[in-house]
């Protein structure tokens, strides 16, 4: 049987050449995706803006979305969403944060129940107080930064600080696309989202791992080799690897997207958007490249080798002297 | 990296097999679980977004034990200064704190000597740090009584505690099945009642206090004039629920209150066949309140729930036998929950719902079946990547991304740990990933291959350098997990379980069953040349 090959074996690709294109994009994304962060803001779902959602069904195609529209906001709640779904009768409604603290919106509930009546189906109800989801907010924010935070250290004492910070940068650039994403795409900024944010970072540092890893064992190796042709050598060997890798995440990612159902939804499509078009990129063509900007160098490795055997050396000789 | 001695591979299958196998007590129906010996009785739970169910958070209201506690200190100083005779021009709640004005600033240190027993060492006398749970100081003729931090902070501990008890006996009179009552945090309590679909008579039920007191109505005056003017020393005006609410003036002292109840029952009026609840007290209880109703024959008592007016009936004749009825205008619902409410006593403090999350049985189902839809067809479309790319080293890795799966659901089964539709997209990732060890093992057996080396000494140098990278690969992605379980919540803290759980297991099946598998088939074919 003739296998898929969908990488040809030696590629000899420029990437390293390549960042004076991918740098000038990378940062033009990334200021429209701040730009958009800032000026459209984040969709912020229930669990940080707090509020109420009811998700409702309507059985054989009673729905009436005018009606629901008349009789909601005969109701005075202020800002109420009705956003048909599925097209299978059913209706997601948000109504806004009330005043008056925690029990006022819990009266919510109670009123749009008694407004729409038992023939529906109450498939989901979520009521979020205000002192939850602030909470919920710097809970999120917290874990974004303590998670970076430590796969800073443990990559500091895995590698030479260059790549820590490398990883890092360019961790921060999948963050900030990826967000600029949700905010211009509108996705639901909730608590599933801070898992899609945290998984991409995992993933997108898992992939610039691997080639980096074959960085410094190629730096071990072959020392006289010039920076930019070992680097690219290191992220055209693993090549293959990233692609495959790329192809079986992207399809179970796709089996989520299609058929995973609404509830995880906006954290698929975050995903898919973070992993599959961000992570992969951001490995071969940000995160290498850039070591050459840390001062990662075959000569500044061979002089710290030599400086190192020079200390063996002298320290060697003094065991020597001294009885 | 290619030699396996029989007990280590032995081992290896071994552990596989037994972890895998612990996910088989979730698989069976509940009455072959049951007939399980102990060791064995452990399942995956399924979350609620996936069985249905509802989650409600309470929390302590420490505005109202805060003002509790202070009211509490009030009376105790007017109590301890009357009984040591020392006068005050004022004893009030000013802020956070109790004023005593004396009248004589000669009494000032008689005063503080007394108003200290009042402050009680924080966790008792046995065990308590020495800190006390108030602060007492004189300044000129006024002495200062200020609960301390740690004092409340003490008390709302104790209140959760207290409440999770009654919370607990309140639930289990509505017969739900397999509620879970927890803390979360220091003032807050989180209720799961899977199955329950509509939870506003849980909420209901949860969110009163339920004190109960029987007081006599003042007839010196009509509530309307209490209201307009100024009402006697010792009463105030408490509404009915009626609609419009009716106003009655009730004396403060209390005749009997809710903890000298033994029992309450719903039941009908056998007069009027109205619903109503009958209620009995203890010794106690039934004493005083014989007494008091001996006294005042011909005067209306009021039965106070939570600072309403349930009803306010005339006592006819003395109540001697201890027990009697309520009578409110009830539904048969009201009369039922009310005798819930009454037997599992009240609450020490009000609690506040302050998150809740319900899911129809109807979403619960429609989510699993999307989650069985997403993994097998993430699964097959994977699987057939890995055949197409790899030919019979994709069906190794398929195998072991296989065992892998059933790995991460035996680990599950063992934690107890519940599984999440956030959760069931863990393992779709997992599977997503975990062959990515696979594919950095034999890209690696590749590359060695076309660097000239003998197919079973590429093979053996692809295992030993792709390990060290999946190695370091695997535990940056877990440290993002480890975050995302301690810092998140609910379904999200299921994503970050199976995502956690299956770095692990695919750690150990790259490094173990992956290897065992290619290395059998070197053994067995001997090959001069590799097959990828």
């Amino acid at each position: 049987m003739r296998l898929l090959r969908i990488v040809p074996d030696d590629t000899k690709f420029d990437f390293i050449r390549f960042r004076r294109i991918s740098f000038p994009i990378s940062a033009f994304l990334s200021i429209v995706a701040l730009v958009a962060f800032f000026m459209l803001g984040l969709n912020f779902g229930i669990d940080f803006k707090g509020g109420t959602l009811l998700e409702v069904r309507y059985p054989n195609n009673t729905l009436n979305i005018a009606d629901v529209r008349s009789t909601l906001e005969s109701l005075n709640l202020g800002e109420v969403q009705i956003q048909e779904i599925g097209g299978d009768g059913e209706v997601l409604i948000r109504v806004a944060q009330q005043p008056g603290g925690e029990q006022a919106q819990q009266a919510v509930v109670g009123e749009v129940r008694a407004a729409l009546g038992d023939q529906v189906e109450y498939r989901r109800v979520e009521v979020v107080g205000p002192r939850v989801s602030q909470e919920l907010l710097s809970y999120g924010i917290v874990g974004l930064m303590l998670a970076v935070f430590c796969i800073l250290i443990y990559l500091w004492f895995r590698f030479e600080w260059q790549f820590a910070l490398g990883a890092s940068i360019a961790n921060f650039h999948d963050i900030v696309l990826t967000i600029g994403f949700m905010a211009i795409f509108r996705i639901d900024f909730d608590l599933t989202s801070v898992a899609a944010l945290l998984t991409i970072l995992g993933y997108s540092l898992n992939d610039t791992i691997v080639i980096y890893d074959r960085i410094r064992e190629m730096l071990r190796r072959y020392k006289k080799m010039p920076t930019d042709e070992l680097l690219n050598h290191s992220i055209n060997s693993t090549l293959s690897r990233s692609v495959i890798t790329h192809v079986t995440v992207t399809l179970a990612l796709l089996a989520l997207v299609l058929f995973g159902g609404r509830a995880i939804h906006s954290f698929s499509v975050t995903m898919m958007f973070g992993v599959v078009l961000v992570g992969t990129y951001t490995s071969i063509f940000i995160a290498s490249p850039l070591l050459i900007y840390l001062g990662v160098s075959t000569r500044a490795i061979a002089e710290k080798e030599e400086k190192e055997a020079k200390a063996t050396a002298a320290r060697s000789k003094a065991e020597r002297i001294t009885p | 990296m290619l030699y396996f001695s029989k007990w280590k591979a032995f081992a290896i299958l071994a552990v596989s097999a037994l972890i895998c196998l612990m996910a088989v007590p979730s698989l069976l129906s509940t009455s072959a679980y049951d007939s399980l010996p102990g060791f064995l009785q452990r399942k995956i739970v399924l979350g609620l977004d996936l069985q249905g169910g509802s989650y409600i958070v309470l929390q302590v209201d420490a505005g109202e034990l805060r003002k509790g506690r202070l009211e509490q200190l009030r009376d105790d100083a007017r109590r301890v200064l009357r009984d040591a005779r020392i006068g005050y021009s004022g004893l009030n709640i000013q802020g956070d704190t109790v004023q005593v004005r004396l009248r004589d600033p000669q009494d000032g240190n008689a005063a503080l000597t007394q108003l200290r027993t009042l402050a009680a060492p924080i966790g008792g006398t046995l065990s308590g740090t020495g800190q006390l749970d108030t602060d007492v100081s004189l300044s000129g003729d006024t002495i200062a009584l200020a609960p301390t931090a740690t004092g409340i902070q003490s008390r709302t501990i104790q209140a959760v505690s207290q409440s999770i008890e009654i919370i607990r006996k309140r639930i289990d009179q509505l017969g739900t099945t397999e509620p879970s009552i927890q803390r979360q945090g220091a003032d807050r309590i989180q209720v799961q009642v899977p199955g329950l679909q509509d939870p506003s008579r849980l909420k209901a039920l949860l969110g009163q206090t339920a004190k109960l007191t029987f007081r006599l109505v003042d007839t010196s005056m009509s509530a309307q004039q209490a209201l307009q003017g100024r009402p006697p020393a010792g009463t105030e005006v408490l509404y009915s629920q009626d609609n419009p609410p009716v106003p009655y003036l009730i004396e403060q002292r209390v005749l009997v209150a809710g903890e000298d109840l033994t029992d309450a029952q719903p039941s009908f009026d056998p007069q009027t066949r109205e619903p109503v609840v009958t209620f009995r007290f203890n010794t106690n209880g039934a004493r005083r309140f014989a007494e008091a109703t001996q006294a005042n024959v011909g005067r209306p008592f009021a039965i106070i729930l939570d600072n309403h007016v349930i009803s306010a009936p005339v006592i006819r004749e003395p109540i001697l036998g201890g027990s009697g009825q309520i009578s409110g205008n009830f539904t048969v619902q009201q009369a039922n929950d009310l005798a819930i409410l009454l037997r599992a006593g009240a609450l020490p403090v009000p609690l506040q719902v302050v998150e809740e999350r319900t899911v129809g049985p109807g979403l619960g189902a429609d989510s699993i079946r999307a989650g069985l839809i997403a993994s097998i067809v993430g699964a097959s479309a994977v699987a057939l990547f890995m055949i197409a790319t790899y030919g019979l080293f994709g069906v190794i890795a398929n195998i072991a991304v296989a065992i892998n799966v059933g790995m991460i659901f035996g680990v599950l089964a063992m934690l107890g740990a519940t599984l999440t539709l956030p959760g069931i997209a863990g393992v779709v990732l997992t599977v997503g990933i975990a062959v990515d060890s696979n594919v950095l093992i034999y890209e690696r057996i590749r590359e060695e291959a076309r660097a000239g080396r003998s197919a079973i000494s590429a093979i053996d140098a692809g295992f030993t350098r792709a390990l060290a990278t999946i190695l370091d690969s695997n535990i940056t992605t877990f440290i993002a997990a480890a975050v995302l379980f301690y810092v998140g919540s609910g379904p999200v803290r299921g994503f970050a379980i199976t995502f956690g759980i299956g770095i692990m297991t695919t750690v150990f099946t790259a490094f173990t069953l992956t290897r065992l598998m290619v290395a059998i088939w070197v053994r067995s074919r001997r090959p001069q040349h590799v097959p990828i």
